[in-house]
């Protein structure tokens, strides 16, 4: 499959991104980083989402929303990749002046879409766009990627009845699901099992897939683009610091940059 | 005199923006009808947006429909909208600068019956202190009308303060200036600012200093961010002795505002009259104004007392 091989080098390079982009900030979330990427590859370059990386205010565009905020610089390196700035910004991540900010900051960088990070905001700023579109009668979709981990947060789950009241169908979310956050499991710190059911009971429609297999996220975006009739949920399994043998599954790396030996180790496997 | 509740003069301005402005949408949190989004609701039906009991989301969920170019005004009671949903209004309202309008209702002890835990008295601190924010507090039903009105025009977050109950329509401006407070009435022993219900009350406390022999200069102060620091900087400058009145608690509101400014450039006595660092409670209007000092009486005689002293 040529496409999904485009992909996967699209997905090694932003990975590479995205460790440089740490190692050199000095502070940063890895592991919840390097979950995402295959998610947002999809999105971005698996044909799913309509941009226009020159006009980033183009208002029929398709709307991301990283509601799991600190995983931006997974975010900031797909939207180098996809145009929207030079690529030499992404070495300013967390710098004083940056525009890439620790976390997402709508006013500051074209293509973010949301100033997110306090978990739980980003997935109901989502479904205000998604209600925005009805309003102004736009045909615009509204992906919105929110972290395991954040499923804790109430404010989650009053975004969603209102998803599934207004009958959202516009409004795609993906859980990164991960099965880790700072503390621990997620099973461990406060169990947000079972997901499907939750989102079901919201009258969301809902798929569980893998995160990390372009096959089957880019034919689960498409269906989902497709509803007419309700909300989408992705729950995209994955893996923490997926690409980095050393990082994956280890929920030591959610809030730890690579080193720079670390690094040279992460690049060589990222080749 | 006529006398309308502030929160009636928010319905009426809200159809009235409504029509002028097709971007114009409201959104409430199951209280439409004591905020009066009710009136938007009948004249646009598919630009309001119940989003239940949930007044966190319903910011968010603002914050996300201008984004989009929408001009969303979400109301609920104060101690709401200001309270259990500061987290989004700081994050997803203030921090980018958007321009959603926040109307909370019921706000101060006038709210009477529903009790202490229903009273907003810190929303104008919660408020104050968040980067972007304006907040207004207007006095009556013709200027909260005026003030929403302009509110379309306005930049960024904007909050404005209504009240529950009745309250005298004194004022005859015909237009809001964001910033700018008003001298009501000119006096030259002291200055009184006010605003809400509190500054007709500050009206009629003058009266009765007068037949004291003092006499007051009463500013209606509407605009508590950005603060009218002229305004107030000349007339303390004419009296050297600065009150401030409002149905708030005395820290961090309209008093805390003047107190921060004129600590800073011109060091003057400052008395502020509101909740005295106390949560209020049930009992109607009338009698919970007696009690906590909010009739014309009891402020005539606070500042009489605070003159002599």
């Amino acid at each position: 499959m040529e496409d999904f091989k485009n992909l996967e080098e699209k997905a090694k390079k932003i990975r590479r991104n995205v460790l440089i982009m740490l190692n050199k900030s000095g502070s940063g979330h890895s592991g919840g980083s390097l979950s995402i990427v295959d998610i947002l590859v999809s999105l971005y370059f698996g044909g799913i989402m309509n941009y226009d990386a020159k006009n980033p205010n183009w208002e029929d565009r398709d709307r991301l929303v990283l509601s799991k905020g600190h995983a931006c610089p997974a975010l900031y390196a797909t939207l180098a990749e996809a145009g929207y700035f030079d690529e030499e910004l992404l070495w300013t991540l967390r710098k004083l002046g940056s525009p890439l900010q620790g976390h997402p900051d709508s006013k500051k960088l074209p293509g973010i879409e949301a100033s997110t990070g306090s978990l739980g905001n980003g997935i109901s700023q989502a479904v205000g766009m998604a209600l925005a579109a009805k309003v102004l009668k736009k045909r615009y979709k509204v992906f919105c990627i929110v972290g395991d981990g954040e499923m804790q947060e109430g404010l989650v789950y009053e975004a969603l009845m209102a998803a599934g009241h207004y009958k959202l169908s516009n409004l795609i979310v993906i859980v990164d699901n991960n099965g880790l956050q700072i503390d621990g499991q997620c099973s461990d710190v406060m169990n947000i099992y079972p997901l499907k059911e939750k989102f079901e009971s919201f009258n969301f429609r809902t798929y569980e897939i893998s995160g990390h297999v372009y096959k089957n996220l880019i034919d689960t975006l498409t269906t989902a683009k497709r509803n007419v009739i309700s909300p989408t949920a992705i729950i995209a399994r994955t893996v923490k610091g997926m690409g980095v043998s050393f990082m994956a599954n280890r929920v030591e790396y959610h809030g730890v940059v690579p080193s720079d030996e670390e690094l040279k180790k992460a690049l060589e496997e990222l080749k | 005199m006529d006398k309308k509740a502030t929160r009636e003069a928010y319905g009426k301005a809200l159809v009235d923006i409504g029509k002028k402005d097709e971007l114009v949408v409201a959104l409430d949190a199951d209280l439409s009808g004591s905020t009066k989004s009710s009136e938007f609701k009948k004249a646009y039906p598919h630009r309001f947006f119940n989003m239940g009991i949930a007044e966190s989301n319903m910011v968010d969920v603002a914050a996300g429909m201008a984004l989009s170019g929408l001009k969303p005004y979400a109301s609920s009671f104060a101690v709401f909208v200001t309270g259990r949903a500061f987290e989004p209004v700081r994050q997803s309202i203030c921090y980018p600068n958007l321009h959603v309008v926040l109307c909370g209702s019921h706000s101060g002890i006038s709210v009477g019956e529903d009790g202490g835990s229903h009273q907003a008295i810190v929303d104008i601190a919660l408020m104050r202190s968040l980067p972007n924010m304006k907040v207004i507090v207007p006095a009556d039903y013709n200027e909260t009308y005026l003030a929403v009105v302009a509110s379309l025009d306005m930049e960024g977050p904007v909050y404005i303060r209504t009240s529950r109950a009745k309250s005298p329509i004194f004022t005859d401006d015909t237009t809001f200036k964001l910033g700018k407070a008003k001298v009501v009435k000119e006096g030259k022993d002291a200055t009184v600012v006010a605003c809400g219900m509190m500054t007709y009350i500050a009206l009629e406390a003058s009266e009765l200093l007068r037949k004291d022999g003092i006499e007051i200069e009463v500013i209606n102060s509407p605009s508590i961010k950005p603060l009218d620091e002229e305004t107030i900087y000349n007339s303390a400058k004419k009296t050297n002795r600065v009150f401030s009145i409002e149905e708030h608690s005395v820290i961090g509101g309209l008093g805390g505002a003047i107190s921060e400014f004129l600590s800073e450039h011109y060091p003057v006595f400052i008395h502020k009259i509101g909740m005295d660092d106390v949560f209020g409670e049930s009992g109607t209007k009338d009698d919970l104004f007696c009690k906590y000092g909010f009739t014309k009486e009891a402020i005539a005689k606070r500042i009489k007392d605070k003159l002599n002293g």
